[in-house]
This record gives C-alpha cells, sequence and structure tokens, in this order.
C-alpha cells in the first residue's frame, strides 16, 4: 500500500482517548452485565409471585367446586414453564417480545445502558481508527477491543427483533472480559503495521473474521442454555426440584438449539469466507496460499468442527445435547486460537503485538 | 426416520455374500452419513498436532533443534510422523477416506437430484388442513372481477412461478389444484459445494507435483538467474520438469526500509520494505524496473517471486596465510532482533596453509554498553562493526555431509581471536582490515550492503483451487439459506360457495415459512375478491 513515507503520521493523543473511552466502556458494560443478573433474579421471583396469584385462583375456584386436591399438582406444571399459559407469556420460544417483556424495568435499563456503553466503545473504537489512520485492527489489543465492539453491537441489534434478554448477562460479561483483558494483558499504543499487515485484505479478511466469531459467541451462549434448559426439563419431567428457577426467562431448548443452528449456519459461511480470503492474502504475503501454520491449522480445525456440527445435524439425526457439545467445542476452538494460538504458538500471524 | 430404515435394510444386505458382497458392505459403510462424520471429526483432532510439533515443510531448522533437546521422545515422536504430520501416512488415510465417502456419496445424490429435477411436485394432499401453514379464502361471488375457477387456477400458477416455484396444474375427479414446489437449487449447491471440496483436493494435489518452490538470497548488485543452480534450496514436486524452468532473471539494484522514526511506542518498527530490481523475462529481452515489496510479489512467466526476508551482508575480503585472497565478496548475515543484531559466520575453505572460520555480531550501529559489549543502536547502519572470533583448522567441509552455513564446526579447529585470549577479539570497521595473529592471515570489511531474501514459488493449482473455493463457497450459501417448500392451492366448492385453500410445507430446516405464508396471503388477497377470512395461520405440526 502506497510509499511509507506517505504514511500519515500518527495521532497519539487521540489515541489516548481512545483508550480512556475503552475504559469509560468497560465499566459501564460491568453495570450492565450486575443489571442483567438482578433482572433475572428479580424476574424470577415476580415469576414466583404470580404464579402463586395464580395459584391462589385456581384454589379459590376449585374449593369452590369443591375439588381442592388439584393444586399441588397445578403448581408443579406452572414450574415446568411451558405447559401453562404463564409461562408463555414470559418467554415465547420464537423469542419475541410479549407483554410480560414490558414487566422487566431491570432488563429494560440494562439494554438502555448497553447502547450507551457501546455508544463509548464505538468511540473509542473509531478514535483509535482515526488515530492510526487505518482499520483498527492490526494486533491483539485492537482484535479483543473490536470484537467486544462487533459482539456488543451484533447482540444490540437483534435485540431490536428478539427478546434475547435472557443472554444479556452473559454477552455483557464477555465483552467486560474481552475490554479489560485488552486493557490490562495486551496494552499497545497506536502504531503504524507493520509491512505485511499493509494490504486491502486485511480489511476483509479480519472483519469477517472477527464478525463470525462474534456470531459463534452467540450461538454458543446458547447452545450453553440449551443444555441447562434440557437438564432442567428432564429434571422436571422426574417430579424433582427445580434447580434453576431463572431460566423460566429462558426459550425451551428446542427452540434454543434451532436458533443458534441458523446463526451458525451465517457464522459458517463467513468463517469459509475467511480461511478462503485468508488465503488468498497468504499467498501475496507469504508466498503460498496453505502452509499449515499453527494459526491455519486450528482456523481449519474450526472449520471442521462446525462442518461436523452442520452434518450432524442435517443429517446424521444428532440433534439435542449432542449437536449442542459439538458447536461448544467449535467455539472452545475459536477462543483458543485467539488466545492461546495468538499468545503462545510461534507462527508468521504473531501479530498479537505481544 | 429414514436413517433408521436403510439401516435395517443394510443389516439385511449384509455380508455372507462372499468377496464381492464384503466389498460392497464396507462401501456401504464407508459412505454412510455416520462414518463421514466420524472421519470429518477425526481429521480435526488429527490436524491440532500439527500446531504443537515444529513441522519439518515449514521449519526443518526448528525440527532439528526439537530433536536436539528431546532426545527421549523426540524419535518417538519422529517415528509416528509428528514432525510432518500433514503428509503422514495416518493423516493421509483420514482425509482420503473422508474424501472416498465423499465422492460415494456424492454420485447417488447426483442421480437422484437428475431425477428429482424432472419429477413434477408430488400430487395434492386431500386435506390440506392438515398441514403445518394453511389458509382458506372465500371468493366473493358476482361482483364485476370475480374470476372463474379457471382463471383462479391459472392465477395461481403465474403467482407461484413468479416466486420461484415450480408449479404443475392438476384437473382431476377430486377436483382443481395446483401443486407447487421450489428450493432445488439447494441441492444443487450443496453437490457444488461437495463437489468443489474434492476439486480443491486434486487441484493442490496436482500443483504440488508440477509445482516447485525454491529459496534464494540476493545481494545488492546481484542478479538471480532462474536455474537449478541458482538456488540455495530448491524443492521441486514429483512430476516436475527442470527444462521448462523458465529462464528469467532479476538484477537486485537497491533494497529499502523505513522505520518508524516518530512513534515512541513503536520507535524502529519496519514500515515499509522495497526492493528496486530490473526483470528481464527472458535471457534475451529489455530489463524492466520494478519494485519487489511484500504482499505484492513480481509474477514473472507463471513463477511467482516473494521478498520473504532481508538483512545485511558485508562485503568481505580475506587473505590466508600465504598472502592470496581466499575469500572475496558478500556474506548474509542473520538478523536477530530489531536492531538487526546480526549474526555472521563465514568459512573459508580455500585458505592455506589453515582453512580459517569467523563467527561473531554484526552490529549496523554499534555502541557500547556498561559491560564493554557492543550492542546495535539503530536498525540503519550508521556506524556498522563486525565483532568476530576467528579460528584456524579443519572446517569439517570435506566429509561430504552437509553443513549448515550459519554454524561454524569448531571441534577440529583452533581459536586464534576472542576476548578469552590474549589477541582479544576481532572488531572491524568498514573500510578496515585486520591481520589475524600468526601470520594466518587477514580480514578486511571492505563494504556493507544489503540482501533481500526471495522465495520463488511456481504452482499450476492455484487458479484451480481458487476457482474451486469460490465455486464452494457460493454452493455453500446456496444450500445452507434456499428453502425448499411446497405449496398446494386447491378450489374448493361447498354448498354453492367457492373458497380457495392453500397450504404449505417445509421441507427441512425453514424458519421463514411463516413469513411466506404471510406474504402469500398479501398476493392472494390482491388477485381475487375475497369475502371472509378465515385461517389457520401458524398452527403447529412440525
Ligand atoms: C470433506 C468433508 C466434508 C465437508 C467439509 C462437508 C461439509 C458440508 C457442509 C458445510 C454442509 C452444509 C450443511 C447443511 O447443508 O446443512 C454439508 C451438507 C451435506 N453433506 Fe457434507 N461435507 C463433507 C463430506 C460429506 C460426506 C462424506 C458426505 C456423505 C457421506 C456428505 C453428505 C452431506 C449431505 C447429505 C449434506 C446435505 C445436508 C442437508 O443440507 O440437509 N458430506 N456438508
Amino acid at each position: 500500500m502506497g510509499n511509507a513515507g506517505a504514511l500519515a503520521p500518527i495521532n497519539e493523543s487521540l489515541g489516548e482517548y481512545s483508550q480512556l473511552f475503552m475504559l469509560l466502556a468497560a465499566m459501564v458494560y460491568g453495570v450492565v452485565f450486575v443489571i442483567f443478573a438482578l433482572d433475572l433474579a428479580k424476574t424470577n421471583k415476580s415469576i414466583s409471585e404470580m404464579d402463586s396469584a395464580a395459584l391462589k385462583r385456581d384454589e379459590e375456584m376449585l374449593v369452590g367446586t369443591g375439588a381442592a386436591v388439584a393444586g399441588g399438582n397445578r403448581k408443579r406444571r406452572g414450574e415446568a414453564g411451558r405447559a401453562d399459559n404463564i409461562s408463555e407469556e414470559i418467554v415465547t420460544d420464537k423469542m419475541t417480545y410479549t407483554s410480560f417483556s414490558a414487566k422487566r424495568p431491570m432488563a429494560r435499563v440494562a439494554v438502555i445502558l448497553m447502547w450507551m456503553a457501546a455508544a463509548l466503545h464505538g468511540f473509542g473504537v473509531v478514535s483509535r481508527a482515526l488515530a492510526a489512520h487505518r482499520v483498527p485492527w492490526g494486533n491483539m489489543y485492537e482484535f479483543l477491543t473490536t470484537g467486544a465492539f462487533l459482539v456488543a453491537l451484533v447482540y444490540l441489534i437483534v435485540l431490536i427483533i428478539k427478546d434475547l434478554r435472557f443472554m444479556g448477562s452473559f454477552i455483557s460479561g464477555l465483552v467486560t472480559l474481552m475490554l479489560c483483558a485488552a486493557t490490562i494483558g495486551f496494552p499497545t499504543p497506536v502504531g503504524h503495521l507493520v509491512p505485511a499487515l499493509q494490504s486491502p485484505w486485511i480489511i476483509i479478511h479480519v472483519s469477517i473474521a472477527v464478525l463470525a466469531s462474534s456470531l459463534f459467541a452467540i450461538s454458543f451462549a446458547m447452545n450453553v442454555l440449551q443444555l441447562l434448559q434440557h437438564s432442567r426439563m428432564n429434571r422436571l419431567a422426574e417430579g424433582l426440584s427445580d434447580k434453576l428457577p431463572f431460566m423460566r426467562v429462558v426459550p425451551g431448548a428446542g427452540a434454543l438449539e434451532n436458533f443458534a443452528y441458523r446463526i451458525n449456519t451465517i457464522a459458517f459461511v463467513m468463517w469459509t469466507f475467511t480461511v478462503i480470503a485468508g488465503a488468498i492474502w497468504a499467498e501475496a504475503a507469504w508466498g503460498r496460499y496453505w502452509g499449515w501454520d499453527p494459526k491455519e491449522v486450528w482456523s481449519f480445525v474450526i472449520w471442521v468442527v462446525y462442518a461436523g456440527y452442520l452434518h450432524a445435524r442435517a443429517t446424521g439425526g444428532w440433534t439435542g445435547p449432542r449437536s449442542a457439545w459439538l458447536s461448544i467445542i467449535g467455539f472452545l476452538c475459536v477462543v483458543f486460537n485467539f488466545t492461546i494460538v495468538n499468545i503462545f504458538f510461534n507462527g508468521l500471524h504473531s501479530y498479537a503485538g505481544v | 426416520m429414514a436413517k433408521k430404515q436403510r439401516k435395517s435394510k443394510e443389516i439385511q444386505d449384509a455380508p455372507a455374500l462372499g468377496f464381492v458382497g464384503s466389498l460392497r458392505w464396507i462401501w456401504t459403510q464407508l459412505t454412510s452419513m455416520p462414518t463421514a462424520l466420524f472421519l470429518l471429526l477425526l481429521l480435526a483432532v488429527a490436524a491440532v498436532p500439527g500446531s504443537i510439533f515444529p513441522q519439518r515443510p515449514s521449519g526443518p531448522e526448528n525440527v532439528v533443534a526439537y530433536l536436539d533437546q528431546h532426545p527421549v521422545a523426540g524419535p518417538w515422536l519422529d517415528r509416528f510422523q509428528m514432525f510432518d504430520v500433514y503428509s503422514s501416512v495416518w493423516f493421509s488415510a483420514i482425509y482420503i477416506l473422508l474424501f472416498v465417502s465423499l465422492v460415494g456419496c456424492i454420485i447417488p445424490r447426483v442421480k437422484k437430484h437428475a431425477q428429482a429435477l424432472r419429477t413434477p411436485p408430488p400430487r395434492t394432499p386431500a386435506r390440506l388442513d392438515r398441514l403445518p401453514q394453511y389458509a382458506s379464502h372465500e371468493i366473493l361471488e358476482g361482483e364485476s372481477d370475480t374470476p372463474d375457477d379457471d382463471q383462479i387456477i391459472e392465477d395461481s400458477c403465474k403467482i407461484l412461478k413468479k416466486r420461484g416455484y415450480r408449479v404443475e396444474r392438476r384437473d382431476d375427479a377430486t377436483g382443481r389444484s395446483v401443486a407447487a414446489e421450489r428450493g432445488y437449487f439447494r441441492e444443487i449447491g450443496n453437490l457444488v459445494f461437495h463437489i468443489s471440496l474434492i476439486g480443491v483436493l486434486v487441484s493442490a494435489a496436482v500443483g504440488g507435483a508440477f509445482g516447485y518452490t525454491g529459496q534464494r538470497v540476493v545481494v545488492e548488485g546481484e542478479t538471480f538467474v532462474n536455474s537449478l543452480v541458482a538456488y540455495d534450496s530448491f524443492t521441486p514436486g514429483t512430476a516436475f520438469d527442470a527444462d521448462k524452468l523458465p529462464g528469467y532473471s532479476v538484477k537486485l539494484d537497491k533494497f529499502d526500509i523505513v522505520f518508524d522514526r516518530e512513534s515512541e511506542s513503536h520507535f524502529g518498527q519496519p514500515l515499509d520494505f522495497t526492493a528496486h530490481v530490473q526483470v528481464r523475462k527472458t535471457a534475451q529481452s529489455d530489463p524492466v524496473k520494478q519494485e519487489l515489496k511484500v504482499n505484492h510479489p513480481l509474477r514473472i512467466n507463471g513463477a511467482d517471486v516473494y521478498l520473504v526476508g532481508n538483512g545485511y551482508a558485508p562485503v568481505i575480503t580475506v587473505r590466508d596465510g600465504n598472502g592470496k585472497v581466499s575469500y572475496s565478496g558478500p556474506v548474509a548475515s542473520i538478523p536477530q532482533d530489531s536492531v538487526f543484531t546480526s549474526i555472521f559466520v563465514l568459512k573459508v575453505p580455500d585458505a592455506k596453509p589453515d582453512q580459517l572460520g569467523f563467527q561473531g555480531f554484526l552490529l549496523p550501529t554499534a555502541l557500547v554498553d556498561e559491560n564493554g559489549f557492543g550492542i546495535s543502536g539503530d536498525p540503519n547502519a550508521i556506524n556498522p562493526q563486525l565483532h568476530l572470533n576467528s579460528f584456524y583448522g579443519d572446517l569439517g567441509l570435506d566429509n561430504g555431509e552437509s553443513q549448515n552455513v550459519f554454524v561454524l564446526d569448531t571441534a577440529k579447529m583452533k581459536a586464534l581471536n576472542s576476548r578469552d585470549l590474549d589477541a582479544g577479539g576481532i572488531r572491524l570497521e568498514a573500510g578496515q582490515t585486520y591481520q589475524l595473529p600468526d601470520g594466518k592471515g587477514s580480514i578486511t570489511f571492505d563494504d556493507l550492503k544489503r540482501y533481500v531474501a526471495l522465495d520463488v514459488n511456481y504452482d499450476p493449482g492455484k487458479l484451480p483451487i481458487g476457482i474451486f473455493a469460490a465455486l464452494a463457497l457460493i454452493g455453500l450459501a446456496i444450500s445452507l439459506f434456499t428453502p425448499r417448500r411446497r405449496v398446494w392451492v386447491k378450489l374448493k366448492h361447498e354448498d354453492g360457495k367457492r373458497s380457495i385453500e392453500y397450504a404449505l410445507l417445509a421441507r427441512g430446516e425453514d424458519p421463514r415459512l411463516e413469513r411466506e405464508a404471510g406474504e402469500l396471503q398479501k398476493i392472494f388477497d390482491k388477485a381475487w375478491p375475497l369475502a371472509s377470512e378465515e385461517q389457520n395461520q401458524g398452527a403447529v405440526n412440525g
């Protein structure tokens, strides 16, 4: 890309502002995390109240007709979630907003705060880009901060049409963690890119990789919840007590699985593109399109694991927990590729700035 | 369900049929989906060791170092091909089996889909209201634009065709209806994807067989003429033909590096490498000036030349004990850090009466640290110095074993200069000459040049791989995002009233079926005057 003499000078003070805004954003995300967690607890409580109110009504009616015994039964079904209409109001398997949604003031505050955090965060990312006169994803600090921004943004956008607030603590927790890791683990002042990274491919290859990863993160969270919901349902079906009552604001296991699958298909196509774009770039930068560099190995492993996941679901009949595990393993590989491989494995991809 | 049935059929077909029967049984097993899935996951696991252990193709020197450090585990790992994972027997076995399975999977699916493409959409079910998405509307009679039966059926056909359905009109004893199906491209995309994967693998194999890679260090002022002898190392494919090497040449005029001089935090980070070269496409053609940069290889006659490294090459003259020039020329040194502190090794086998060897460091901008050691203060050559030890004796080059040029084997040599000896180490600035002790000769540091390390790569598989990869991506997206749906529209006469009924059925995952039902309803509402609405949308049957 052009002549190095022509590289515009770094604006270091803007870079410092950027770092400050990242910190502020991290703090607000932390608060969001707490509020989302409180919301789960509180919602759980108000559902119980609704339950007992409904129960009381039922009992009064039943007493009137002289059949008081059914009460206990009624309650158990209520707890089981799906079978009774209170739960239907709380959360639908289509993950759309219901009349009950409005009764979660905490969650609404959390979402509004999260938009504010994302605005601060977005300013941090954009000012970093302006300070460096390039895309802000050239080292580990920048991968983490931009990646976290995309995770938050994708989540907030999906939140407009789908009620995914049940994942709020996971997402805000993840984003806080990523920002803290960036600031504490990999603080890197703004700088120019090394020559190998000076290519238009960095814009395409890295942005799609980060976007795919953030989608994988969202489906990972859903698959974890799916497993929890699955075992909870099994317990309830056996008549055992509900150990995770807050899971009542979470959709059913099947709905989570299907939604996660849809996200994974999109992310998988993006990942395929990432790998191909990476190969094209490697051909220009390193003289070969594929050389089993550690990063390439793990990108391949990720690709194959998710291909396995798609096969398992589409044709192998491996639905339910087994396919969820494949998706979870896939995401753990993504995390591994992003952390351990970047930091500890020596390869051509050692641009992590560590 | 279908899978279970197939399984029980397999069991009925199972062996007892002798050799051919067994082969058929193995084939059925291999091409079954569970096997493919197992092989796929196994492939992921098998790829991992290659990221943990050093690999010969990408860094043979790292493998040697690893074997040195792990004298017990190393050879065992080597026996299991852990240093050549991607060409190992076990890795190859997995992916070859996987691809055989893939072929066995694709062929019947191509046949089946070819048939499906020629088969009309299935017959109209007797009771549409049992399907997941169902609606029925009464036709408003007596309006000026009230259509007759024929018109309605024809309109439905048109509407559905426009929405990408394949349409079949059915007029039979039970009534008039339209059967429609869409999403044939799903399977086509899927087949294109899988076939393209085979294309990628085959292209990689063919490209590897006919191609070659080579490395060469070129110092400023030198010319690299493409021929086998000109390479420092050369790895041909199995089907490579040396006569086909195109005879181009590349002369390195000058190599420039730009370092970051402004940023405090990134001071000294390289920002740009530019090799100014002159390229002759053939021995006869005129030289053309070009720039070779990272990310911008030279593409000459199908071969590609990449800039993969650089460093300093001090120009040295060595005179031996007899006063004769026994070495003269540039010596490439290997940079170790960001200020280009570089390892320098020079072997002078032609020196008489004793062979001479030098090893030490080149410091582009020599400074002296608090312990009296020379260090480099800057990557640019502001005050270049060579800090060397010297040896005489037998370089050990005559026993035919190949030696690393950057390692001096001092087993059969005696030290002449080093910090530990009275003579001390050698410290040379550009232009200076040092007389070796005991009349063993002299060494002159004439000049300092830069060199570039070039990778030359010819791989005829590149373009086909690119095409297949693109096809795979397109096929994949089509196969994942094309919904397969069936729609039936039916005319019903009941109690003297006419109504249209329609129902949608998803084949496979289809989260947008409901939306499609809504769209169809809107269009039908506009197409004909409809009286009432009696719907059953979104009833969950599936
Ligand atoms: C190199 C190995 C393979 C890879 C990377 C791979 C990858 C994929 C991917 C990404 C899909 C899309 C998933 C979907 O449509 O839901 C797919 C679908 C499919 N694959 Fe493979 N595949 C491989 C081998 C095989 C083999 C060996 C078979 C047959 C035994 C097979 C049969 C199928 C079938 C039937 C589908 C269609 C699933 C559907 O759309 O419902 N694949 N494959």
